[in-house]
């Protein structure tokens, strides 16, 4: 403490007492890391509802989760899912973005309306659209109308598709946040820079690649991983509207973990949930890093 | 130059307004009205739920039906009974921890700050919180949910206030000091006032996803203690079998209004808090 002749340092220990961080670090001790910690060891146990006593397993539930195939496969509908929400919702939100973005009345009223999927429940989120595409639903009853024909398309019951379908209808309940974000970028951008770019006889094409999507980056970094994070973490959608199904191609690893969570089969779904926190754990901080690193260079 | 671009700026003056309009209908408008539709349809007629108006409204009776069926009234003051007190805990416990953050430098605080910020990314381990809020005692109780939930969203409270601190002169703390205050009074007197536009988006944030949370509720307190989605869950569990799409979108309809006249009342402050959260 070579400073203490200056005072400085010192008093301003005394005066950001380090006891204040205690009440909030004994909540994430107790109600976040020590379950985290837990999962790293009673994944390796036969913890379930059929026994009082809880052993050691060893690697057991992972070599028949993975034997199985259900590790791997919700592994890879996972990571699919999380893809396709991540492009979906920031296509969709970039899009109403550039279509929203003079502050006119009708504007901001539209801007509103699409942030009301936000602030509504992803479980209700679920429910509308399995209603909504039921075979004889109603999305069906529109394309049949359009083009004059009898339309039955098993929106949410195809082996390859409905994850598509199910990670559309989550762009669609986040896409009114990302729309908000682009907007706030948009606004940062420098009229003179567009100004002088319209002078130079760019095209309006020109100048979104160019410039304008370049300069959108912290936003893309900000929608691309809370898409990402949000959706790995996803339950309720799918939940509503597939359960997982058809044949597990929708089983992301939430469902899996609430489903055997439900059979009694605690070590599985703690097996599953570090799965999933390790997951997380690899890709997203190489995301972010990568994302904020094309900040950087422009 | 000028003259091509008035003669494109009125086509599309009239052009882009319309084309909004039709976007938010038939993205929006589509699934909104069959909610309400359906919601206003008797069994019989909500059976295969479609977008064609009911011959005759029975929105209010489904409305009955479902705040009794749904026990409504013991979910909305569950919802409440969870979320309030894990809003205003986080937010309490979440500045203290940031405003000292914030202000102490050395590799210690840097450490504190990254694992109190890593329960961003990182998802919490659901399975095994169960598991100890059994050896605790809490399982199925309103005080381990608030625990869960607290562990949470601190991080996102730590991380916004924390960043904010930095921008707060020291010299505000300072006069206070000067005046003897300690840092008891400081905090409350200074600090905490100044960070209510951060404490304000931080709140609507963790309201939105404690309020529509049903993932970790159904681990934590499911079958215990009533919630909004909880209920949710369990009136389109049985209502998907026994074909009950009027009762269900009724229910849906009824869960959202409190968060959707909140949002109304004040979508300005809410979406600007939000944005300025992200792009900096």
């Amino acid at each position: 403490m070579s400073s203490n002749a200056l005072g400085v340092p010192r008093s301003r220990h005394r005066d950001h007492p380090l006891w204040f961080l205690i009440p909030a670090l004994a909540v994430l001790v107790v109600f976040f890391f020590v379950p985290t910690l837990f999962n790293f060891v009673y994944a390796f146990t036969d913890w379930s509802s059929f026994k009082s006593a809880i052993n050691f397993a060893g690697t057991d539930n992972f070599t028949s989760l993975f034997s199985n195939g259900t590790l791997l496969n919700s592994l890879k509908v996972t990571l699919v899912y999380a893809v396709l929400v991540a492009l979906f919702q920031n296509l969709f939100g970039l899009g109403l973005a550039l279509l929203l973005e003079r502050d006119t009345a009708v504007n901001r009223a539209v801007r509103v309306a699409f942030f009301i999927p936000v602030v509504m429940s992803a479980l209700a989120v679920g429910y509308i659209f399995q209603a909504l595409l039921k075979p004889d639903g109603a999305l069906n009853g529109i394309l049949g109308w359009l083009t004059g024909t009898e339309v039955a398309i098993p929106w949410l019951g195809s082996t390859t598709w409905t994850i598509v379908v199910v990670a559309i209808v989550h762009a669609w309940k986040w896409m009114g946040l990302s729309m908000l974000i682009y907007l706030a970028g948009l606004k940062t951008i420098n009229e003179d820079v567009l100004e002088a770019a319209r002078l130079d006889g760019a095209s309006r094409w020109t100048m979104f690649r160019a410039i304008r999507f370049p300069l959108l980056a912290p936003a893309v970094t900000f929608n691309v991983a809370t898409a990402l994070l949000g959706s790995m973490n996803g339950f309720d959608i799918v939940q509503a509207t597939t359960e997982g199904g058809p044949g597990g191609t929708t089983e992301l690893l939430n469902i899996f973990i609430f489903r055997t969570f439900g059979q009694g089969l605690f070590a599985q779904a703690t097996t599953m949930s570090l799965v999933l926190f390790l997951m997380v754990a690899i890709l997203a901080f190489p995301v972010i890093r990568y994302l904020r690193k094309r900040e950087d260079v422009l | 130059m000028t003259a091509l671009s008035a003669r494109r700026a009125p086509r599309r003056r009239l052009g882009q307004p319309i084309a909004a309009i039709l976007v938010a209908a038939a993205v929006l408008g589509v699934p909104f009205w069959l909610v309400v539709a359906t919601a206003g349809k008797d069994q019989g007629e909500a059976l295969d739920p479609n977008l064609s108006a009911p011959s005759q409204w029975h929105l209010w009776e489904n409305f009955a039906t479902v705040f009794t069926d749904g026990r409504m009234l013991s979910a909305f003051f569950g919802s409440l009974l969870v979320m309030v007190p894990s809003v205003v805990g986080v937010l309490v416990l979440g500045s203290m921890a940031a405003w000292i953050l914030g202000r102490r430098g050395g590799r210690l605080t840097a450490a504190i700050y990254a694992l109190g910020i890593s329960g961003i990314v990182l998802p919490p381990a659901v399975v095994t919180i169960v598991l100890l809020l059994r050896q605790l005692g809490l399982a199925g109780t309103a005080l381990g949910m608030i625990g869960v939930y607290m562990g949470m969203y601190l991080s996102t409270v730590i991380f916004f206030v924390t960043g904010f601190v930095r921008t707060i002169p020291h010299e505000l703390e300072e006069a206070a000091r000067v005046d003897g205050a300690g840092p008891v009074r400081v905090f409350i007197r200074i600090i905490l006032p100044l960070l209510r536009p951060v404490l304000a988006t931080a709140t609507i944030l963790i309201c939105l996803y404690i309020w529509n949370d049903v993932f970790y509720a159904l681990f934590v307190i499911g079958g215990r203690i009533d919630t909004l989605p909880l209920n949710l869950y369990q009136v389109a569990s049985a209502g998907l079998y026994l074909q009950n799409w009027h009762l269900i979108f009724a229910y849906i309809i009824l869960m959202s209004l409190p968060l959707l006249i909140t949002f109304m009342v004040a979508q300005r402050r809410i979406i600007s808090g939000i944005t300025s959260g992200a792009v900096k």
